[in-house]
């Protein structure tokens, strides 16, 4: 068989996506093209760091920095909206930040809208919502705050 | 305009490794062939649901890209192959939140959605072949309220 198969641009991310602590919350930033695997292996990580807080302090919030993911399909939506969600059983919030415009329409047209998932537009906006001691109810004043 | 020579290929379909490939490959393509930036996502975003499928559902298979020129609007097509166990219901497994594999149901319904042109064969036992295609610049295929 003599395909032409050309390599790729950049290398896809795969093993762990690094996990940052500032303070109570952990930011994650996702770049380029991600295994599956490596997303599941995030979702894992996440949930096990959140749990694991209790003699270091407590974590409260989660930012998930999407701008550098050039395309989210259905299989990275359910782990973002499978993050969020575990995320709030262990007592924490989680808002996924920057996401491309051209995704946001692709994911609209592809029928999925991400009900339960938290965004803000940046990292700024992000960390002064979740840092913030008495949060508004469901992150009502997000959407206000944005340009 | 000249054709872009790196349009044509045929890509293994058998990790999930290789549907990073799939990916990067599309989008390289569709880049080259004039797509916007809007349609590059979106073609992109549904091979890698029509690749999944192909991995999941078909045990692996094939994709191949090929450009096409009609009326002097540049395409691509894209054809997922497998030698699957095939689908009987394809109405059903069309329809959105219809899933056999833990995902969302989204795969076919929502890939349909995604570009110009849409055709699937299928037949148990006899493997799948989705063929998809885009055309630059064209309007969005119209939504279809089901």
């Amino acid at each position: 068989m003599n395909e032409s198969f050309p390599g790729p641009q950049a290398g896809p991310v795969t093993g762990h996506v690094p996990v940052l602590r500032l303070g109570e919350v952990l930011l994650v930033t996702l770049q380029g093209d991600l295994h599956d695997s490596t997303a599941q292996q995030l979702q894992q990580d996440l949930a096990e760091t959140i749990s694991r807080t209790g003699t270091t302090g407590v974590i409260t919030g989660v930012i998930i920095d999407i701008s550098g993911v050039e395309i989210v399909d259905s299989f990275l939506g359910r782990v973002l909206a499978e993050i969020a969600g575990q995320t709030e059983l262990l007592a924490a919030r989680s808002v996924v930040v920057g996401m491309r415009p051209a995704v946001a329409i692709t994911l609209v047209e592809l029928g999925l809208t991400l009900p339960g998932v938290h965004t803000a537009l940046s990292t700024e906006v992000a960390m002064d919502l979740l840092t913030r001691h008495a949060p508004s109810s469901r992150f009502g004043g997000l959407r206000q705050e944005s340009p | 305009m000249h054709t872009a020579a790196g349009a044509q290929a045929r890509l293994p379909i058998r990790s999930d490794m290789d549907l990073v490939w799939v990916r990067q490959h599309v989008r390289q393509a569709a880049a080259q062939l004039g797509f916007g930036l809007v349609d590059q996502t979106k073609l992109v975003t549904a091979a890698s649901e029509l690749a999944r499928n192909t991995l999941v559902y078909g045990g692996g298979g094939s994709m191949e890209t090929e450009p096409v020129s009609e009326a002097g609007v540049q395409g691509l097509r894209l054809t997922f192959s497998d030698e699957g166990p095939g689908i009987a219901d394809l109405e059903q497994a069309l329809s959105d939140g219809f899933t056999s594999g833990g995902g969302l149901g989204m795969g076919l319904g929502g890939a349909r959605r995604l570009v110009h042109d849409f055709a699937i064969e299928s037949s148990p036992g006899a493997g799948t072949t989705v063929r998809v295609t885009s055309w630059v610049g064209r309007a969005p295929r119209p939504r279809e309220e089901s």
